[in-house]
Protein backbone atom coordinates (compact mmCIF):
# COMPACT_ATOMS: atom_id res chain seq x y z
CA UNK A 1 0.00 0.00 0.00
CA UNK A 2 2.00 3.42 -1.13
CA UNK A 3 2.43 5.49 1.72
CA UNK A 4 2.20 9.22 2.39
CA UNK A 5 6.91 8.95 2.49
CA UNK A 6 6.43 7.93 -1.07
CA UNK A 7 6.11 12.21 -1.70
CA UNK A 8 8.89 14.16 -1.63
CA UNK A 9 6.69 17.05 -2.90
CA UNK A 10 9.72 18.67 -3.53
CA UNK A 11 8.81 22.77 -4.46
CA UNK A 12 8.54 22.98 -8.08
CA UNK A 13 7.38 25.45 -10.56
CA UNK A 14 4.15 27.54 -10.28
CA UNK A 15 1.76 26.04 -11.60
CA UNK A 16 1.10 29.69 -14.12
CA UNK A 17 4.46 28.98 -15.25
CA UNK A 18 3.57 25.31 -16.49
CA UNK A 19 0.75 26.73 -18.25
CA UNK A 20 2.76 28.69 -20.08
CA UNK A 21 5.32 26.24 -20.83
CA UNK A 22 2.33 23.85 -22.15
CA UNK A 23 0.98 26.69 -24.35
CA UNK A 24 4.09 27.04 -26.44
CA UNK A 25 4.13 23.30 -26.91
CA UNK A 26 0.64 23.29 -27.82
CA UNK A 27 1.32 26.39 -30.60
CA UNK A 28 3.94 24.10 -31.98
CA UNK A 29 1.59 21.20 -31.67
CA UNK A 30 -1.32 23.33 -33.26
CA UNK A 31 -1.89 26.08 -35.45
CA UNK A 32 -5.11 26.68 -34.40
CA UNK A 33 -3.96 27.55 -30.93
CA UNK A 34 -4.38 31.14 -30.48
CA UNK A 35 -3.80 33.25 -27.34
CA UNK A 36 -5.10 36.51 -25.50
CA UNK A 37 -4.39 38.58 -22.63
CA UNK A 38 -4.82 41.76 -21.07
CA UNK A 39 -1.90 43.30 -20.09
CA UNK A 40 -0.83 40.72 -17.96
CA UNK A 41 1.51 38.07 -20.22
CA UNK A 42 4.62 38.42 -18.14
CA UNK A 43 2.26 37.25 -14.94
CA UNK A 44 0.17 34.73 -16.84
CA UNK A 45 3.14 33.29 -18.95
CA UNK A 46 1.78 33.74 -21.68
CA UNK A 47 4.80 35.90 -23.11
CA UNK A 48 6.62 32.69 -23.96
CA UNK A 49 3.78 32.26 -26.66
CA UNK A 50 3.88 35.63 -27.50
CA UNK A 51 7.24 35.81 -28.20
CA UNK A 52 7.19 31.82 -30.18
CA UNK A 53 3.99 32.94 -32.17
CA UNK A 54 3.98 36.55 -32.42
CA UNK A 55 0.68 36.35 -35.00
CA UNK A 56 -1.35 33.96 -32.94
CA UNK A 57 -1.38 36.24 -29.59
CA UNK A 58 -3.74 39.15 -29.41
CA UNK A 59 -2.95 41.88 -26.41
CA UNK A 60 -6.14 42.78 -25.21
CA UNK A 61 -4.93 45.68 -23.34
CA UNK A 62 -6.63 46.30 -19.86
CA UNK A 63 -9.98 45.42 -21.05
CA UNK A 64 -11.05 42.08 -19.76
CA UNK A 65 -14.65 41.40 -20.65
CA UNK A 66 -13.84 42.78 -24.61
CA UNK A 67 -11.07 39.85 -24.34
CA UNK A 68 -13.46 36.87 -23.48
CA UNK A 69 -16.22 38.01 -26.21
CA UNK A 70 -13.23 38.52 -28.70
CA UNK A 71 -12.04 34.77 -27.42
CA UNK A 72 -15.31 33.68 -28.31
CA UNK A 73 -15.25 34.96 -32.03
CA UNK A 74 -11.98 33.10 -32.48
CA UNK A 75 -13.64 30.04 -31.17
CA UNK A 76 -16.46 30.78 -32.96
CA UNK A 77 -14.58 30.88 -36.22
CA UNK A 78 -12.39 27.48 -35.66
CA UNK A 79 -9.61 28.83 -33.38
CA UNK A 80 -8.82 27.03 -29.98
CA UNK A 81 -8.03 30.56 -27.88
CA UNK A 82 -6.92 30.24 -24.82
CA UNK A 83 -7.64 33.83 -22.77
CA UNK A 84 -5.87 34.48 -19.96
CA UNK A 85 -4.96 36.74 -17.11
CA UNK A 86 -5.56 36.95 -13.32
CA UNK A 87 -8.24 34.80 -12.11
CA UNK A 88 -9.98 37.56 -10.18
CA UNK A 89 -10.03 39.46 -13.18
CA UNK A 90 -10.67 36.83 -15.98
CA UNK A 91 -13.62 35.67 -14.02
CA UNK A 92 -14.90 38.33 -12.04
CA UNK A 93 -14.69 41.35 -15.30
CA UNK A 94 -15.45 38.82 -18.19
CA UNK A 95 -17.89 36.57 -16.63
CA UNK A 96 -21.18 37.87 -18.34
CA UNK A 97 -18.92 37.73 -21.36
CA UNK A 98 -18.51 34.08 -20.48
CA UNK A 99 -21.59 33.54 -19.55
CA UNK A 100 -23.33 34.78 -23.17
CA UNK A 101 -20.38 34.22 -25.67
CA UNK A 102 -19.22 31.09 -24.25
CA UNK A 103 -21.36 29.15 -22.08
CA UNK A 104 -24.36 29.59 -23.35
CA UNK A 105 -23.75 28.97 -27.09
CA UNK A 106 -20.99 26.27 -25.67
CA UNK A 107 -18.16 27.92 -27.29
CA UNK A 108 -14.62 26.27 -27.55
CA UNK A 109 -12.71 28.96 -25.23
CA UNK A 110 -10.24 28.27 -22.93
CA UNK A 111 -9.99 30.38 -20.30
CA UNK A 112 -7.17 30.57 -17.77
CA UNK A 113 -6.86 32.43 -14.30
CA UNK A 114 -3.69 32.88 -12.44
CA UNK A 115 -2.68 34.10 -9.13
CA UNK A 116 -5.92 32.53 -8.03
CA UNK A 117 -6.40 31.90 -4.02
CA UNK A 118 -4.69 33.61 -1.50
CA UNK A 119 -1.30 32.53 -2.24
CA UNK A 120 -0.15 35.33 -4.32
CA UNK A 121 1.00 36.96 -1.55
CA UNK A 122 1.76 40.25 -1.07
CA UNK A 123 -0.69 41.97 -3.57
CA UNK A 124 -3.19 41.63 -1.48
CA UNK A 125 -7.15 41.12 -1.63
CA UNK A 126 -8.14 43.06 -4.69
CA UNK A 127 -6.36 40.62 -6.66
CA UNK A 128 -6.80 37.50 -4.52
CA UNK A 129 -9.23 35.17 -6.71
CA UNK A 130 -10.78 33.27 -3.97
CA UNK A 131 -14.45 32.56 -5.80
CA UNK A 132 -13.80 32.08 -9.09
CA UNK A 133 -14.54 27.84 -8.76
CA UNK A 134 -17.68 29.15 -7.55
CA UNK A 135 -18.51 31.15 -10.29
CA UNK A 136 -16.45 28.81 -12.93
CA UNK A 137 -18.66 25.75 -12.07
CA UNK A 138 -22.04 28.17 -12.49
CA UNK A 139 -21.61 28.39 -16.05
CA UNK A 140 -23.45 25.94 -17.68
CA UNK A 141 -21.50 23.52 -19.65
CA UNK A 142 -17.92 24.82 -18.63
CA UNK A 143 -15.28 22.38 -17.62
CA UNK A 144 -13.57 23.58 -14.59
CA UNK A 145 -9.61 22.41 -13.59
CA UNK A 146 -7.56 22.94 -11.11
CA UNK A 147 -4.53 21.66 -11.78
CA UNK A 148 -2.05 20.81 -8.29
CA UNK A 149 1.50 21.21 -9.67
CA UNK A 150 3.57 21.48 -12.80
CA UNK A 151 2.99 17.76 -14.19
CA UNK A 152 -0.85 18.33 -13.77
CA UNK A 153 -0.73 21.27 -15.20
CA UNK A 154 0.86 20.50 -18.18
CA UNK A 155 -1.27 17.53 -19.45
CA UNK A 156 -4.21 19.08 -18.28
CA UNK A 157 -3.40 22.08 -20.61
CA UNK A 158 -3.41 19.42 -23.64
CA UNK A 159 -6.23 17.51 -22.19
CA UNK A 160 -8.42 20.83 -22.43
CA UNK A 161 -7.00 21.49 -26.25
CA UNK A 162 -8.14 18.33 -27.11
CA UNK A 163 -11.48 18.97 -25.00
CA UNK A 164 -14.45 20.51 -27.25
CA UNK A 165 -16.44 22.81 -24.88
CA UNK A 166 -15.82 25.92 -22.88
CA UNK A 167 -12.80 25.19 -20.07
CA UNK A 168 -11.63 27.08 -17.11
CA UNK A 169 -8.05 26.38 -15.63
CA UNK A 170 -7.07 27.27 -12.35
CA UNK A 171 -3.29 28.28 -11.77
CA UNK A 172 -1.38 29.59 -8.73
CA UNK A 173 1.13 32.40 -8.53
CA UNK A 174 3.42 30.66 -6.03
CA UNK A 175 5.90 27.68 -6.56
CA UNK A 176 4.17 24.28 -6.20
CA UNK A 177 4.77 21.40 -4.57
CA UNK A 178 5.81 18.22 -6.85
CA UNK A 179 3.17 15.80 -6.76
CA UNK A 180 3.26 13.76 -9.50
CA UNK A 181 5.43 11.53 -11.52
CA UNK A 182 6.20 13.21 -14.87
CA UNK A 183 4.47 9.55 -16.58
CA UNK A 184 1.75 10.55 -14.40
CA UNK A 185 -1.63 10.39 -16.49
CA UNK A 186 -4.48 12.47 -16.22
CA UNK A 187 -8.29 12.22 -17.41
CA UNK A 188 -10.46 15.30 -17.50
CA UNK A 189 -13.31 14.33 -14.67
CA UNK A 190 -11.73 11.39 -13.09
CA UNK A 191 -9.66 12.15 -9.85
CA UNK A 192 -6.17 10.44 -8.74
CA UNK A 193 -5.99 8.70 -5.82
CA UNK A 194 -2.57 9.32 -4.58
CA UNK A 195 -2.84 6.89 -1.61
CA UNK A 196 -4.98 4.45 -0.40
CA UNK A 197 -6.86 4.70 2.68
CA UNK A 198 -10.07 3.14 4.83
CA UNK A 199 -10.62 5.47 7.98
CA UNK A 200 -10.98 9.30 6.39
CA UNK A 201 -10.73 10.50 2.95
CA UNK A 202 -9.17 13.47 1.77
CA UNK A 203 -10.36 15.60 -1.23
CA UNK A 204 -7.93 17.96 -2.11
CA UNK A 205 -7.32 20.54 -5.28
CA UNK A 206 -4.46 22.61 -5.98
CA UNK A 207 -2.27 23.33 -3.63
CA UNK A 208 -4.19 21.74 -0.94
CA UNK A 209 -3.06 18.29 -2.59
CA UNK A 210 0.28 18.86 -1.15
CA UNK A 211 -1.14 19.42 2.64
CA UNK A 212 -2.91 17.04 2.48
CA UNK A 213 -0.31 14.34 1.54
CA UNK A 214 1.80 15.88 4.70
CA UNK A 215 -1.59 15.55 6.52
CA UNK A 216 -2.34 12.37 5.69
CA UNK A 217 1.29 11.45 6.98
CA UNK A 218 0.84 12.96 10.30
CA UNK A 219 -2.63 11.25 10.40
CA UNK A 220 -0.55 8.02 9.99
CA UNK A 221 1.53 8.28 12.89
CA UNK A 222 -1.45 8.63 14.68
CA UNK A 223 -2.50 5.35 13.12
CA UNK A 224 -5.12 6.77 11.12
CA UNK A 225 -5.20 5.65 7.81
CA UNK A 226 -6.54 8.35 5.02
CA UNK A 227 -7.06 8.38 1.53
CA UNK A 228 -6.23 11.38 -0.62
CA UNK A 229 -7.77 12.51 -3.45
CA UNK A 230 -6.55 14.80 -6.06
CA UNK A 231 -9.65 16.27 -7.99
CA UNK A 232 -8.14 18.48 -10.17
CA UNK A 233 -11.38 18.03 -12.62
CA UNK A 234 -13.78 20.33 -10.17
CA UNK A 235 -16.55 19.98 -12.76
CA UNK A 236 -17.21 17.35 -13.96
CA UNK A 237 -16.95 16.08 -10.69
CA UNK A 238 -15.59 12.47 -10.39
CA UNK A 239 -18.92 11.49 -8.55
CA UNK A 240 -17.88 7.60 -8.56
CA UNK A 241 -14.36 8.20 -7.11
CA UNK A 242 -16.32 10.85 -4.18
CA UNK A 243 -19.50 7.99 -3.55
CA UNK A 244 -16.63 4.84 -3.23
CA UNK A 245 -14.87 7.39 -0.54
CA UNK A 246 -18.17 7.90 1.18
CA UNK A 247 -18.63 4.37 1.33
CA UNK A 248 -15.76 3.05 1.77
CA UNK A 249 -14.40 5.48 4.56
CA UNK A 250 -17.51 7.21 5.95
CA UNK A 251 -15.65 10.59 6.44
CA UNK A 252 -14.51 13.01 4.07
CA UNK A 253 -12.52 16.53 4.59
CA UNK A 254 -12.81 18.68 1.15
CA UNK A 255 -9.60 21.23 0.61
CA UNK A 256 -9.49 23.71 -1.35
CA UNK A 257 -7.78 27.04 -1.28
CA UNK A 258 -11.26 28.84 -2.27
CA UNK A 259 -14.02 30.21 -0.11
CA UNK A 260 -15.85 27.54 1.36
CA UNK A 261 -19.06 29.34 -0.18
CA UNK A 262 -19.72 27.47 -3.34
CA UNK A 263 -16.14 26.08 -4.13
CA UNK A 264 -15.23 21.74 -4.31
CA UNK A 265 -16.56 21.29 -0.96
CA UNK A 266 -19.74 22.18 -1.43
CA UNK A 267 -20.00 20.30 -4.89
CA UNK A 268 -18.47 16.83 -2.84
CA UNK A 269 -21.32 17.47 -0.23
CA UNK A 270 -23.83 17.49 -2.98
CA UNK A 271 -22.66 14.04 -4.29
CA UNK A 272 -22.02 12.85 -0.69
CA UNK A 273 -25.93 13.85 0.15
CA UNK A 274 -26.60 12.49 -3.10
CA UNK A 275 -25.41 8.81 -2.89
CA UNK A 276 -24.21 8.15 0.93
CA UNK A 277 -24.07 10.23 3.54
CA UNK A 278 -20.91 10.94 5.38
CA UNK A 279 -19.44 12.99 8.54
CA UNK A 280 -17.96 16.33 6.07
CA UNK A 281 -15.58 18.85 6.92
CA UNK A 282 -14.13 21.48 4.88
CA UNK A 283 -10.93 23.42 4.99
CA UNK A 284 -10.70 26.81 2.76
CA UNK A 285 -11.57 30.32 3.43
CA UNK A 286 -14.64 30.89 5.85
CA UNK A 287 -16.51 34.46 4.33
CA UNK A 288 -13.60 36.56 4.22
CA UNK A 289 -11.03 38.33 2.28
CA UNK A 290 -7.85 37.93 3.11
CA UNK A 291 -4.63 40.53 3.26
CA UNK A 292 -0.51 41.18 2.26
CA UNK A 293 1.66 39.08 3.47
CA UNK A 294 3.85 36.28 1.92
CA UNK A 295 2.25 33.37 0.68
CA UNK A 296 3.07 31.13 3.90
CA UNK A 297 1.78 33.70 6.25
CA UNK A 298 -0.89 33.78 4.51
CA UNK A 299 -1.81 29.97 4.65
CA UNK A 300 -1.02 29.84 8.18
CA UNK A 301 -3.39 32.78 8.82
CA UNK A 302 -5.85 31.66 6.75
CA UNK A 303 -5.84 27.72 8.12
CA UNK A 304 -4.76 26.48 4.84
CA UNK A 305 -2.31 24.36 5.80
CA UNK A 306 -1.58 20.41 6.60
CA UNK A 307 -2.08 20.57 10.25
CA UNK A 308 -5.68 22.33 9.17
CA UNK A 309 -6.63 19.55 7.31
CA UNK A 310 -5.29 16.79 9.73
CA UNK A 311 -7.15 18.53 12.47
CA UNK A 312 -10.45 18.68 9.73
CA UNK A 313 -9.73 15.01 9.48
CA UNK A 314 -9.97 14.11 13.34
CA UNK A 315 -12.87 16.49 13.47
CA UNK A 316 -14.62 14.47 10.93
CA UNK A 317 -13.97 10.78 12.51
CA UNK A 318 -14.95 12.29 15.30
CA UNK A 319 -18.69 12.26 14.02
CA UNK A 320 -18.06 9.30 12.06
CA UNK A 321 -20.49 6.20 13.53
CA UNK B 1 -31.83 32.75 -52.94
CA UNK B 2 -31.73 35.39 -55.29
CA UNK B 3 -29.64 38.70 -54.89
CA UNK B 4 -30.09 41.83 -56.37
CA UNK B 5 -28.38 45.41 -56.17
CA UNK B 6 -31.28 46.95 -57.75
CA UNK B 7 -32.31 49.61 -54.82
CA UNK B 8 -35.74 49.11 -55.80
CA UNK B 9 -36.45 45.40 -55.56
CA UNK B 10 -34.06 45.93 -52.29
CA UNK B 11 -36.43 48.27 -51.18
CA UNK B 12 -39.61 46.09 -52.01
CA UNK B 13 -38.18 43.01 -49.92
CA UNK B 14 -37.20 45.61 -47.20
CA UNK B 15 -40.66 46.32 -47.04
CA UNK B 16 -41.89 42.70 -46.55
CA UNK B 17 -39.67 42.00 -44.47
CA UNK B 18 -41.77 45.02 -42.26
CA UNK B 19 -45.43 43.05 -42.73
CA UNK B 20 -43.06 40.03 -41.48
CA UNK B 21 -41.70 41.41 -38.37
CA UNK B 22 -45.15 43.00 -37.57
CA UNK B 23 -46.84 39.19 -37.86
CA UNK B 24 -44.43 37.93 -36.32
CA UNK B 25 -44.18 40.06 -33.01
CA UNK B 26 -48.41 40.24 -33.00
CA UNK B 27 -48.92 36.28 -33.37
CA UNK B 28 -45.83 36.48 -30.45
CA UNK B 29 -47.66 38.76 -28.34
CA UNK B 30 -44.13 40.54 -27.31
CA UNK B 31 -41.03 41.73 -28.96
CA UNK B 32 -39.34 44.64 -30.30
CA UNK B 33 -40.86 46.39 -33.31
CA UNK B 34 -39.10 49.46 -33.07
CA UNK B 35 -35.41 48.80 -33.97
CA UNK B 36 -36.49 45.97 -36.01
CA UNK B 37 -38.25 48.11 -38.41
CA UNK B 38 -35.61 50.84 -38.01
CA UNK B 39 -32.72 48.28 -39.39
CA UNK B 40 -34.75 46.70 -42.25
CA UNK B 41 -33.19 48.68 -44.83
CA UNK B 42 -29.36 47.95 -43.21
CA UNK B 43 -30.21 44.37 -43.07
CA UNK B 44 -31.86 43.33 -46.26
CA UNK B 45 -28.95 45.60 -48.18
CA UNK B 46 -26.73 43.36 -46.22
CA UNK B 47 -27.69 40.11 -46.87
CA UNK B 48 -29.34 40.51 -50.21
CA UNK B 49 -26.47 42.45 -52.13
CA UNK B 50 -23.34 43.28 -49.93
CA UNK B 51 -22.84 40.09 -48.03
CA UNK B 52 -21.39 36.71 -49.74
CA UNK B 53 -22.67 33.95 -48.44
CA UNK B 54 -24.59 30.77 -49.53
CA UNK B 55 -28.12 30.06 -47.32
CA UNK B 56 -27.66 26.07 -48.65
CA UNK B 57 -24.00 25.69 -46.61
CA UNK B 58 -24.26 28.22 -44.13
CA UNK B 59 -20.93 26.81 -42.69
CA UNK B 60 -19.26 28.09 -45.64
CA UNK B 61 -15.41 29.31 -44.28
CA UNK B 62 -14.76 32.59 -46.37
CA UNK B 63 -18.30 33.23 -45.84
CA UNK B 64 -19.00 36.79 -45.10
CA UNK B 65 -20.62 36.86 -41.50
CA UNK B 66 -23.73 39.05 -39.56
CA UNK B 67 -24.22 39.70 -36.00
CA UNK B 68 -27.37 40.93 -34.94
CA UNK B 69 -25.72 42.78 -31.66
CA UNK B 70 -28.83 44.47 -31.04
CA UNK B 71 -30.05 40.78 -30.50
CA UNK B 72 -33.48 42.37 -29.30
CA UNK B 73 -34.25 43.25 -32.84
CA UNK B 74 -34.42 39.53 -33.96
CA UNK B 75 -37.65 39.56 -35.61
CA UNK B 76 -36.02 40.98 -38.58
CA UNK B 77 -33.17 38.99 -39.12
CA UNK B 78 -35.28 35.83 -38.56
CA UNK B 79 -37.69 37.48 -41.46
CA UNK B 80 -34.51 38.19 -43.69
CA UNK B 81 -33.05 34.82 -42.89
CA UNK B 82 -35.91 32.95 -43.53
CA UNK B 83 -36.19 34.86 -46.55
CA UNK B 84 -32.79 33.86 -47.82
CA UNK B 85 -33.28 30.25 -47.47
CA UNK B 86 -31.73 29.77 -44.75
CA UNK B 87 -34.86 28.57 -42.19
CA UNK B 88 -38.79 28.22 -43.12
CA UNK B 89 -40.63 30.88 -43.60
CA UNK B 90 -43.64 29.40 -42.19
CA UNK B 91 -42.29 29.35 -39.06
CA UNK B 92 -41.89 32.57 -38.36
CA UNK B 93 -45.29 32.67 -36.43
CA UNK B 94 -43.34 30.38 -34.08
CA UNK B 95 -41.69 33.68 -32.44
CA UNK B 96 -40.89 33.16 -28.88
CA UNK B 97 -42.57 30.07 -28.37
CA UNK B 98 -41.14 27.03 -26.59
CA UNK B 99 -38.82 25.33 -28.94
CA UNK B 100 -38.99 27.53 -31.59
CA UNK B 101 -35.78 28.33 -33.50
CA UNK B 102 -37.12 31.57 -33.54
CA UNK B 103 -35.97 32.39 -29.95
CA UNK B 104 -36.54 35.81 -28.34
CA UNK B 105 -32.93 36.71 -28.72
CA UNK B 106 -30.81 35.03 -31.05
CA UNK B 107 -29.73 31.78 -30.18
CA UNK B 108 -27.40 29.39 -31.86
CA UNK B 109 -28.45 26.03 -30.38
CA UNK B 110 -32.09 26.99 -31.79
CA UNK B 111 -30.65 28.54 -35.27
CA UNK B 112 -27.53 27.31 -35.11
CA UNK B 113 -27.26 29.31 -39.24
CA UNK B 114 -26.66 32.32 -36.68
CA UNK B 115 -22.94 33.29 -36.40
CA UNK B 116 -23.62 33.96 -32.40
CA UNK B 117 -26.00 34.22 -29.75
CA UNK B 118 -26.32 37.50 -28.77
CA UNK B 119 -29.14 39.26 -26.27
CA UNK B 120 -26.89 41.22 -23.43
CA UNK B 121 -25.99 44.35 -25.05
CA UNK B 122 -22.20 45.60 -25.99
CA UNK B 123 -21.09 42.58 -26.25
CA UNK B 124 -21.28 41.56 -30.60
CA UNK B 125 -18.86 43.77 -31.55
CA UNK B 126 -16.08 41.98 -29.73
CA UNK B 127 -17.76 38.82 -31.32
CA UNK B 128 -17.28 39.98 -34.43
CA UNK B 129 -13.60 41.07 -34.00
CA UNK B 130 -12.66 37.52 -32.78
CA UNK B 131 -14.20 36.38 -36.38
CA UNK B 132 -12.42 39.35 -38.16
CA UNK B 133 -9.07 38.48 -36.25
CA UNK B 134 -9.59 34.47 -37.67
CA UNK B 135 -10.65 35.62 -40.87
CA UNK B 136 -7.35 37.74 -40.97
CA UNK B 137 -5.20 34.12 -39.88
CA UNK B 138 -6.88 32.47 -42.45
CA UNK B 139 -5.93 34.89 -44.88
CA UNK B 140 -9.82 34.35 -46.08
CA UNK B 141 -11.48 37.11 -47.88
CA UNK B 142 -14.36 37.27 -45.11
CA UNK B 143 -15.54 40.59 -43.97
CA UNK B 144 -18.11 40.49 -40.65
CA UNK B 145 -20.67 43.08 -40.50
CA UNK B 146 -21.70 43.90 -37.04
CA UNK B 147 -25.09 46.06 -36.13
CA UNK B 148 -25.13 48.16 -33.22
CA UNK B 149 -28.19 49.46 -31.35
CA UNK B 150 -27.44 53.30 -30.52
CA UNK B 151 -28.46 52.70 -26.20
CA UNK B 152 -26.07 49.54 -26.92
CA UNK B 153 -23.01 51.39 -27.37
CA UNK B 154 -23.81 53.49 -23.95
CA UNK B 155 -21.91 50.00 -22.65
CA UNK B 156 -18.19 50.36 -21.72
CA UNK B 157 -17.63 46.85 -23.74
CA UNK B 158 -18.11 48.82 -26.85
CA UNK B 159 -15.34 50.94 -26.90
CA UNK B 160 -12.87 48.48 -25.61
CA UNK B 161 -14.05 46.55 -28.26
CA UNK B 162 -13.61 50.21 -30.76
CA UNK B 163 -10.10 50.65 -29.36
CA UNK B 164 -9.30 46.80 -29.99
CA UNK B 165 -10.20 46.66 -33.89
CA UNK B 166 -7.94 50.23 -34.80
CA UNK B 167 -5.07 49.10 -32.09
CA UNK B 168 -4.84 45.93 -34.30
CA UNK B 169 -5.49 47.46 -37.78
CA UNK B 170 -8.57 45.40 -38.46
CA UNK B 171 -10.04 46.46 -42.09
CA UNK B 172 -12.30 43.53 -42.29
CA UNK B 173 -15.02 44.42 -40.03
CA UNK B 174 -18.07 47.17 -40.56
CA UNK B 175 -20.06 48.15 -37.72
CA UNK B 176 -23.00 49.32 -37.77
CA UNK B 177 -24.90 51.93 -35.67
CA UNK B 178 -28.68 51.73 -35.98
CA UNK B 179 -29.39 56.07 -34.64
CA UNK B 180 -33.39 55.77 -34.02
CA UNK B 181 -32.17 57.71 -31.94
CA UNK B 182 -34.81 55.58 -29.16
CA UNK B 183 -34.29 52.71 -26.61
CA UNK B 184 -36.29 51.44 -23.81
CA UNK B 185 -36.56 54.18 -21.20
CA UNK B 186 -37.03 57.17 -23.85
CA UNK B 187 -35.26 59.28 -26.06
CA UNK B 188 -30.97 58.17 -26.35
CA UNK B 189 -30.37 62.12 -25.61
CA UNK B 190 -32.47 62.08 -22.92
CA UNK B 191 -31.15 58.95 -21.34
CA UNK B 192 -27.50 58.99 -22.08
CA UNK B 193 -26.32 61.37 -24.89
CA UNK B 194 -24.41 59.69 -27.49
CA UNK B 195 -23.02 63.39 -29.23
CA UNK B 196 -21.08 63.91 -30.91
CA UNK B 197 -21.34 60.11 -32.12
CA UNK B 198 -18.94 60.16 -35.27
CA UNK B 199 -16.43 62.19 -33.87
CA UNK B 200 -16.40 59.47 -30.82
CA UNK B 201 -15.33 56.64 -33.49
CA UNK B 202 -13.33 58.66 -35.39
CA UNK B 203 -11.20 59.71 -32.53
CA UNK B 204 -10.88 55.72 -31.44
CA UNK B 205 -9.58 55.49 -35.32
CA UNK B 206 -12.37 53.89 -37.16
CA UNK B 207 -12.82 55.40 -40.44
CA UNK B 208 -16.60 56.73 -40.23
CA UNK B 209 -19.63 57.59 -42.89
CA UNK B 210 -22.38 59.13 -41.52
CA UNK B 211 -26.11 57.99 -43.51
CA UNK B 212 -29.41 57.56 -43.65
CA UNK B 213 -29.80 54.12 -43.02
CA UNK B 214 -33.49 53.75 -45.31
CA UNK B 215 -31.40 54.39 -48.17
CA UNK B 216 -30.00 51.93 -49.82
CA UNK B 217 -28.14 53.13 -52.71
CA UNK B 218 -26.17 55.37 -49.92
CA UNK B 219 -25.68 51.87 -47.71
CA UNK B 220 -24.80 50.02 -50.97
CA UNK B 221 -22.34 52.49 -51.23
CA UNK B 222 -21.03 53.38 -48.27
CA UNK B 223 -20.36 48.93 -47.66
CA UNK B 224 -18.57 49.46 -51.19
CA UNK B 225 -16.01 52.39 -49.29
CA UNK B 226 -15.88 50.20 -46.48
CA UNK B 227 -14.17 47.49 -48.54
CA UNK B 228 -11.29 49.85 -49.75
CA UNK B 229 -10.54 51.02 -46.64
CA UNK B 230 -7.37 49.96 -45.22
CA UNK B 231 -5.83 49.19 -42.08
CA UNK B 232 -9.01 50.30 -40.43
CA UNK B 233 -11.93 49.32 -39.19
CA UNK B 234 -15.08 51.32 -40.59
CA UNK B 235 -18.11 52.65 -38.96
CA UNK B 236 -21.12 53.67 -40.36
CA UNK B 237 -23.51 55.95 -37.94
CA UNK B 238 -26.82 55.29 -40.08
CA UNK B 239 -29.62 57.79 -39.10
CA UNK B 240 -33.16 55.76 -39.40
CA UNK B 241 -36.58 56.60 -37.79
CA UNK B 242 -37.22 53.93 -35.06
CA UNK B 243 -40.65 51.96 -36.21
CA UNK B 244 -40.12 53.20 -39.77
CA UNK B 245 -42.84 52.52 -42.10
CA UNK B 246 -45.74 52.01 -39.69
CA UNK B 247 -46.89 55.92 -38.96
CA UNK B 248 -47.67 55.70 -35.36
CA UNK B 249 -45.19 53.16 -34.17
CA UNK B 250 -42.27 56.18 -35.48
CA UNK B 251 -39.96 57.76 -33.17
CA UNK B 252 -42.68 56.08 -30.90
CA UNK B 253 -40.85 55.13 -28.07
CA UNK B 254 -43.88 52.65 -26.50
CA UNK B 255 -42.46 50.78 -29.59
CA UNK B 256 -39.16 49.92 -28.55
CA UNK B 257 -40.28 46.72 -26.81
CA UNK B 258 -44.45 46.54 -27.13
CA UNK B 259 -45.94 43.87 -29.48
CA UNK B 260 -49.07 46.03 -30.87
CA UNK B 261 -52.59 44.59 -30.87
CA UNK B 262 -54.37 43.37 -33.38
CA UNK B 263 -55.67 45.96 -34.49
CA UNK B 264 -52.74 47.85 -34.88
CA UNK B 265 -51.17 45.46 -36.17
CA UNK B 266 -54.24 45.33 -38.77
CA UNK B 267 -53.66 49.44 -39.55
CA UNK B 268 -49.60 48.55 -40.18
CA UNK B 269 -50.08 45.99 -42.29
CA UNK B 270 -52.24 48.37 -44.33
CA UNK B 271 -49.45 50.74 -43.97
CA UNK B 272 -47.34 48.19 -45.54
CA UNK B 273 -49.00 46.78 -48.13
Amino acid sequence: MPTAARYELKLGMATREAFGKALVELGRANPNVVVLDADLSKSTYTAGFAKEFPGRFFECGIAEANMMAIGAGLASAGKIPFASSFSAFALNKGFEQLRVTAAFPSVNLKVVGTHSGISIGEDGPSQMSIEDLSLACSLAGFTVLCPADEVAMTKLVAAAAEHIGPLFIRAGRSKAAIVYRPEQEFTIGRAVELQEGADVTLIATGLLVAESLRAAEALEAEGISARVLDLHTIKPLDRDAIARAARETGAIVVAEEHLVDGGLGVRVAQVVAQTHPAAMEFVGIRNTYAESGTPDELLDKYGLRSRDVAAAARRALERKR
Amino acid sequence: MKKSNDPAELAAIARRMRRDVIEMITEARSGHPGGSLSAAEIVVTLFFDVMRHEPANPKWKDRDRFLLSKGHCCPVLYAVMAECGYCPKDRLNTLRKLGSMYQGHPDVRFLPALEASTGSLGQGLSLGIGMALAARLDQSPSRTYVVLGDGEIQEGQIWEAAMFGSYHRLDNIVAIVDYNGIQLDGFVKDIMDLEPLVEKWRSFGWHTIELNGHDIPALQKAFAEAATVKGKPTVIVAHTIKGKGVSFMENNPKFHGVAPTREEAARALQELA
